[in-house]
């Protein structure tokens, strides 16, 4: 038995001319992981920014815990936490003042010192904003998003700018929030990160879904076929890779070829045939099973991260 | 309630760990405290008095610089979208930094009543509940008018040349710097248009002629509707996100917080007796006697 905690019914977004959301709908279960992916520019920091009440819709309804963000922005602040894309605090600010700070704005609180020892800030407690790290920081403002001890959690791109290792630790919080059954709503341009951490994902690209579902669900869409990524040192044409014996389908991508393939060894076989009688050389070769990078690049003809 | 509070209590500790605060609120306040009583008034009891309306309303004044500068830098930093997202209205932000602003400037104010009383032997203050509600309506008004310049300006750059237009106008023709009385006429006029200027001369009355609260009701009533009307204009103009557009007519809004003024102006300019007092109170013994102006 699931019950939708949020819902969103073709949500527009516009910023004079342009329209950075068009007619967005999902719903997002109690408990659940939801990753909106997509590149920057999406339209995915104006979804959840009205999730959040943070701007208007010009169109379409959205709710979360049953609430409108607009008519009932103070009950549905209570109910939300939040880490925005960028956050910041003022320098000269503690970073047990901050925590201390953001719980003094809520009926229901979680400790502020417990919150600190589980993100690691307990020795970072005196230290002013300023002086903490990339890390530090983002750790602190997830903790602060969990001091009201929220229905829905909205991370917007929590690991963007991080470096690896940081970003490890960050996927290790959001990880446990899981297990405790956090609903959780978070955009990222990573695919491991909505891979690894969502349980659904919403594909999103210039302000429309173009698909939904598990990640496992959007890999099967693509099939169960293997690709080879090629660099060749002269361009081919597309037909004439797709007759090679034992590819299904190619791709030209930012100036590689990703063919499809049902049986590999034969594939590379015939590649290698084929660009001797032509002339062409190999630069590279890589072969990989399908991830939801390529369910972006088959809807969308160009790679997420550009 | 308590997040008023609980803002007020943060503003303090951030804004005593700024140095620029530091500078405005206790030195340069000490260093035109040390300079009109020991340079002006050559240390005379009498000319130390007379000078501490003056003085305190640079004190009192100077307030809305760091609430315009704060309000400002944090819009700008994204620092308020942060607060944003947690329940709190736009009025608590308003209030709690005028709040802070009582704490962190009352304690200069009365470290200048004391080195006056202890330094430079100034034994009579005048009405001093007069002061303290002048002094307190004063921090109110004048930060509301910095929240007000924070509110229609985007960048902390914009926010300080309006800073700096309005600082000159209300130390230079309000008689805070020069006496009122020996300020040339034409100036003397325009001064009457200023908040400042009756503030100023609150203060004096309030300390040299013991003026009681009800006496200086032109003054108390003016700054009061100033404070009120500035901090409603600027909790209507208030902007969370750094992109928030201004409002077509928020220039009107804020020019809107001139009108108590410029009523006063028009009528004090038409009847004089403030420029008169004013002069007395340069020349003349201060003291119980009410002022020829107040015989009429």
């Amino acid at each position: 038995m699931t019950n939708p905690v949020l819902q969103v019914e073709n949500l527009v977004k516009r910023y004079g001319e342009v329209e950075a959301v068009r007619g967005v709908s999902f719903s997002v279960d109690e408990g659940e992981v939801f990753g909106l992916l997509g590149p920057n520019g999406a339209g995915k920091t104006s979804t959840i920014e009205v999730l959040e009440g943070l701007r208007v819709a010009d169109g379409g309804r959205a709710t979360v815990c049953g609430l409108d963000p607009q008519k009932n922005p103070n009950e549905l602040k209570n109910e939300i936490g939040a880490v925005l894309q960028a956050t910041s605090l003022p320098d000269k600010l503690r970073v047990s003042e901050a925590i201390r700070l953001f719980a003094g704005f809520y009926k229901r609180t979680r400790n502020p010192n417990e919150l600190l020892r589980r993100f690691g800030l307990e020795e970072k407690r005196h230290s002013f904003y300023n002086q903490l790290s990339g890390g530090q920081k983002q750790r602190l403002a997830l903790a602060m998003a969990l001091v009201n001890d929220p229905r829905v959690l909205f991370l917007d791109e929590p690991t963007a700018g991080l470096d690896p290792q940081v970003r490890r630790e960050i996927y290790t919080i959001i990880e446990e929030l899981k297990r405790e059954k956090k609903t959780i709503v978070l955009t990222t341009h990573y695919i491991e990160e909505a891979e690894k951490l969502c349980d659904r994902v919403a594909i999103m690209d210039h302000g429309k879904l173009i698909a939904s579902g598990t990640p496992r669900e959007l890999k099967q869409r693509s099939g169960d076929t293997t690709r080879l990524e090629v660099r060749l040192a002269k361009p081919a044409p597309k037909e004439a890779l797709r007759q090679l014996e034992g590819v299904a389908d190619a791709l030209e991508v930012d100036g590689a070829y990703v063919l499809h393939c049902q049986r590999t060894a034969p594939a590379i076989v015939s590649l290698v045939k084929y660009l001797e009688a032509q002339g062409n050389e190999l630069v590279s070769l890589e072969i990989a099973t399908p991830s939801l990078e390529d369910v972006f690049i088959e809807l969308t003809g160009r790679r997420l991260r550009d | 309630m308590r997040t008023i509070l609980t803002l007020a209590a943060v503003r303090i500790r951030i804004t005593l760990r700024n140095k620029a605060f530091l500078f405005f609120s206790l030195i340069m306040p000490m260093g035109i405290f040390f300079l009109y009583g020991s340079v002006f008034a050559k240390g005379k009891p009498e000319a130390v008095a007379y000078l501490m309306g003056p003085i305190l309303s640079f004190t009192v004044m100077g307030t809305f610089w760091g609430l315009s500068m704060q309000l400002v830098t944090w819009r700008e930093q994204g620092i308020l979208r942060r607060f944003r997202l947690a329940p709190i209205a736009p009025s608590s932000m308003i209030i709690s930094s005028i709040m802070a602003n009582y704490l962190l400037i009352m304690p200069t104010v009365i470290l200048e009543l004391l080195l006056a009383r202890f330094i430079y032997h100034v034994t009579a203050f005048g009405n001093l509940i007069s002061v303290f509600v002048l002094v307190i309506l004063g921090i109110t008004a004048f930060g509301a008018m910095g929240l007000v310049v924070a509110s229609v300006t985007n960048t902390a750059q914009e926010t300080q040349i309006i800073n700096q237009l309005l600082w000159f106008a209300l130390i230079f023709l309000s008689g805070a710097t020069v006496p009122l009385a020996v300020l040339p006429h034409m100036v003397q006029r325009i001064g009457l248009f200023l908040p400042a200027t009756y503030f100023v001369y609150g203060l004096q009355r309030a300390m040299l002629a013991d003026a009681q609260l009800y006496t200086l009701g032109t003054v108390v009533v003016s700054l009061l509707a100033w404070a009120v009307l500035a901090a409603f204009i600027s909790s209507q103009l208030f902007r969370w996100e750094p992109e928030a557009k201004l409002p077509r007519n928020a220039k009107l809004w804020a020019v809107a917080t001139i009108l108590p003024f410029l009523l006063l102006g028009i009528w004090e300019n038409h009847n004089g007796k403030l420029l008169a007092t004013a002069a007395y109170m340069m020349e003349g013994r201060p003291t119980e006697n009410t002022p020829p102006a107040d015989k009429r």
